[in-house]
C-alpha cells in the first residue's frame, strides 16, 4: 500500500501527505488563508467538493477519486472545514503576521475553549508541539455542531500543527 | 388475522426506505420492529457520514434516521414497534410477538426482510467478565442510552467500527487507551484512524488480545504481538490498564428469519457469511421475499438505503404499483448509485462480491427479469 505510515500508525506523514495531490506547496503558503485537505485514500466521499462555492475543489467521478484543490479559487472561507466528515481540512495561513501564523480546525469536543485562551497545539499523532492563543470561534448552523476553532501560533512550527489538545473534563 | 400486501421486517435504514418507496407508489405497508424506537443503527450514529450529497454525505447518521421517520410519518406509514418477528413460512405468513406479551400473526403478499447484522464476538480469557462488550453496543450506551460504559477502553479492531466508535468514546468522556489489530495494516478509513490518532491513542498493529484480566469485572488486559503467521510471539506481552474492553470484531448479517423461509443462501466472506441469494431486484429466492441492507452482507447505512429502495420498488411493482417500465427506470437508477459507493480501494471488494451473489442469483431465480 502506498500509504505505510496512515496505515500503521493511524496518521499520515508529512512525506506520505506531501506525495498526495491536494497538499500545498510551500508557494501555496504563501498566498494567504487556503485549505489544507488531508484526505490521502481512495474513500467513496465528496461534500468537501459539493460545498466549496469557490469550485476549488475538485473529485469528479468515480467520487473516489482524491481531492484536488485549485489554490487560485480557494479563498481560506472555511466551509468545507465542517463539511467534511473525515475532519480532515483546516485552514491555515502563514502570512498572518510576522512571527505568528494562524490555523482554523474542526473540533468535536466538550468543552470548548474560550477566545482568548491559552491552548496546547498538537500534531499529526498527537504530540504536543507548542501553545497558541485561541482567537475565534466559529460555530455556525451550517456547521452542524463541529466547531471551527482559530488559534494563532508561532510561525517556526507551522507545518508540525494541526489540532488542539483536548480540555480535560474537570471531573 | 392481519393482513398487509407489504410487510418490512426491521425499521434500520433499509426497512425505512424500502417502506417509503413502496408507500409513495401507493402500496399499503407495515413496517415491523422489536425495538422501542425505529431507526435501527442510524441513532447511534451521531458523526457526519461518508458519501455523496445523493447518499446525504455530511449529515450526521441520527439526522438520517430523523428525516426517514419524518418521511415515514407524512406517507403514514404503519409501524409496530416493540414486535419480534418470530417466523415466516414460504406462504408469506408471519408470526410475531407484539409487547413481548401477544401473539400475533400477519399475512403479507410480500415481505421485505432488512433485520440488519449482529456483532461478532471474539473469545479470549476472560472474555465473560463484566466489562468485555460489543463495540455497537458501547456505542448504544454512550449515544442512545447516555451512559459512559467505562473510563478506560482497549478496542479491538481497527476497521471503520472500531475507530468510530473510539472517536465517540472520546468524545463521551472516556480515555481510549488503545486500539488493536491483528493485521499488519489498520482496516478502517485514514481519515478516521487520523481523527483518534491526533486524540494521543495509540494504535497496535499485528497484536491480539491474551486476555481480560480481573475477578469480577476487566481491570486490565494483556496484548501480545503476532507474527506474519499471526502466532503470539513470546516476550511481546504488554499489560494495558483498562477497565472495559469492546470488540470491533466484524459483524455477521442476521439471516436467520430468512432460512426459515426457506431462502436459498451462499456463502461470502467478504459480507459477513451466508447470505441469501438475490436478484438485481433484491427479491430472494422465494418469490416475493425480498431482502436489503446489511442481511444482504455488511455493508453501511448507506447502500442499505440505495437496497431498501430497490426492494421497496420491486414489491411494490410486483403488486401493480409501478409499470414495467418504471420499476426498471428506478431500478437502474438505484444500480447507478450503489456502483458508485461500491469502487475504489475500499468498496471494489465489496462490488466484487456483491456481483458474486447476483451471478448465483442469475442461475437461481428463474422468473428474475434481468434490467
Ligand atoms: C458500530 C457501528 C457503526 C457504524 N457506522 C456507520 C457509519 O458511520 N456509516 C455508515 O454508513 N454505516 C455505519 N454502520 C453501518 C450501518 O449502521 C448499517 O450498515 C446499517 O444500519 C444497516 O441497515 P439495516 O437497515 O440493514 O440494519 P439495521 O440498521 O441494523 O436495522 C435492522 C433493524 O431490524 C430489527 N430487527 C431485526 N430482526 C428483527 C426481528 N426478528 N423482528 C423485528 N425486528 C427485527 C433490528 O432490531 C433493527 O432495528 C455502522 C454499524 C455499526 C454496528
Ligand atoms: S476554504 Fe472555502 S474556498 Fe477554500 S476550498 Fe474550502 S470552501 Fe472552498
Ligand atoms: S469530504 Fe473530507 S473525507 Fe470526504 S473526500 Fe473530502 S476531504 Fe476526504
Amino acid at each position: 500500500m502506498g500509504s505505510p505510515c496512515l496505515k500503521t500508525v493511524g496518521a499520515p506523514s508529512l512525506e506520505e501527505l506531501r506525495n498526495s495531490p491536494a497538499f500545498p506547496k510551500s508557494e501555496d503558503f504563501m498566498r494567504g488563508p487556503i485549505a489544507v485537505i488531508e484526505c490521502i485514500e481512495e474513500i467513496p466521499c465528496n461534500p468537501c467538493e459539493t460545498s466549496c462555492r469557490k469550485g476549488a475543489i475538485v473529485i469528479g467521478d468515480p467520487i473516489t477519486n482524491l481531492p484536488r484543490i485549485d489554490f487560485e479559487k480557494c479563498i481560506g472561507c472555511g466551509i468545507c472545514v465542517a463539511a467534511c466528515p473525515g475532519l480532515a481540512i483546516y485552514i491555515k495561513d502563514y502570512t498572518y503576521s510576522d512571527e505568528e501564523a494562524r490555523i482554523s480546525f474542526p473540533y468535536e469536543y466538550l468543552p470548548l475553549p474560550q477566545k482568548g485562551d491559552v491552548v496546547q497545539l498538537i500534531g499529526r499523532t498527537g504530540e504536543m508541539v507548542c501553545s497558541g492563543t485561541v482567537i475565534g470561534m466559529q460555530n455556525s448552523r451550517q456547521n452542524d455542531r463541529t466547531t471551527i476553532v482559530t488559534v494563532a501560533y508561532p510561525k517556526n512550527f507551522f507545518d508540525e500543527v494541526i489540532s488542539m489538545k483536548r480540555i480535560k473534563n474537570k471531573s | 388475522m392481519n393482513s398487509f400486501p407489504i410487510v418490512v421486517i426491521g425499521a434500520g435504514p433499509a426497512g425505512l426506505s424500502a417502506a417509503i418507496e413502496a408507500a409513495k407508489a401507493g402500496a399499503k405497508v407495515l413496517v415491523i420492529d422489536e425495538n422501542l424506537k425505529p431507526g435501527g443503527q442510524l441513532f447511534k450514529q451521531i458523526h457526519k457520514f461518508f458519501g455523496s450529497r445523493v447518499h446525504k454525505a455530511g449529515v450526521r447518521g441520527m439526522d438520517i434516521g430523523r428525516q426517514l421517520l419524518e418521511e415515514t410519518k407524512n406517507l403514514g406509514i404503519e409501524v409496530w414497534l416493540d414486535t419480534e418477528v418470530c417466523g415466516i413460512d414460504q406462504t408469506k405468513n408471519i408470526w410475531a410477538i407484539r409487547n413481548k406479551d401477544t401473539s400475533v400473526n400477519i399475512r403479507a403478499e410480500k415481505v421485505i426482510v432488512a433485520s440488519g447484522a449482529t456483532e461478532n464476538a471474539v473469545r479470549f480469557p476472560g472474555w465473560t467478565l463484566p466489562g468485555v462488550m460489543g463495540a455497537g453496543a458501547a456505542q448504544t450506551m454512550i449515544n442512545t442510552n447516555h451512559v459512559l460504559p467505562g473510563k478506560k477502553i482497549l478496542m479491538v479492531g481497527s476497521g471503520n467500527v472500531g475507530v468510530i466508535v473510539s472517536y465517540q468514546l472520546l468524545q463521551a468522556g472516556a480515555e481510549v487507551v488503545g486500539i488493536i489489530e491483528a493485521a499488519p495494516q489498520l482496516g478502517g478509513y485514514g481519515v478516521h484512524t487520523a481523527k483518534v490518532r491526533r486524540a494521543g491513542v495509540p494504535f497496535y498493529t499485528a497484536h491480539t488480545i491474551k486476555r481480560a484480566m480481573g475477578d469480577h469485572c476487566v481491570a486490565g488486559a494483556e496484548i501480545v504481538g503476532l507474527d506474519a503467521g499471526w502466532n503470539p510471539i513470546p516476550g511481546t506481552e504488554k499489560v494495558l490498564k483498562i477497565d472495559t474492553i469492546c470488540l470491533a470484531t466484524g459483524l455477521t448479517p442476521l439471516t436467520e428469519l430468512a432460512w426459515i423461509a426457506g431462502c436459498e443462501f451462499t456463502y461470502i466472506p467478504e459480507l459477513g457469511g451466508h447470505v441469501p441469494i438475490h436478484d438485481l431486484h433484491m427479491e430472494s429466492t422465494v418469490k416475493g421475499i425480498y431482502i436489503a441492507g446489511d442481511i444482504s452482507g455488511v455493508e453501511e447505512a448507506s447502500t442499505a438505503m440505495e437496497e431498501g429502495r430497490l426492494a421497496g420498488i420491486s414489491a411494490a411493482a410486483d403488486l401493480g404499483c409501478y409499470t414495467a417500465e418504471e420499476k426498471r427506470k428506478r431500478t437502474l437508477e438505484i444500480w447507478d448509485h450503489l456502483n458508485a459507493l461500491r469502487c475504489g480501494q475500499f468498496g471494489q471488494k465489496r462490488r466484487d462480491a456483491k456481483d458474486r451473489i447476483l451471478a448465483v442469483g442469475k442461475e437461481m431465480i428463474s422468473w428474475a427479469v434481468h434490467v
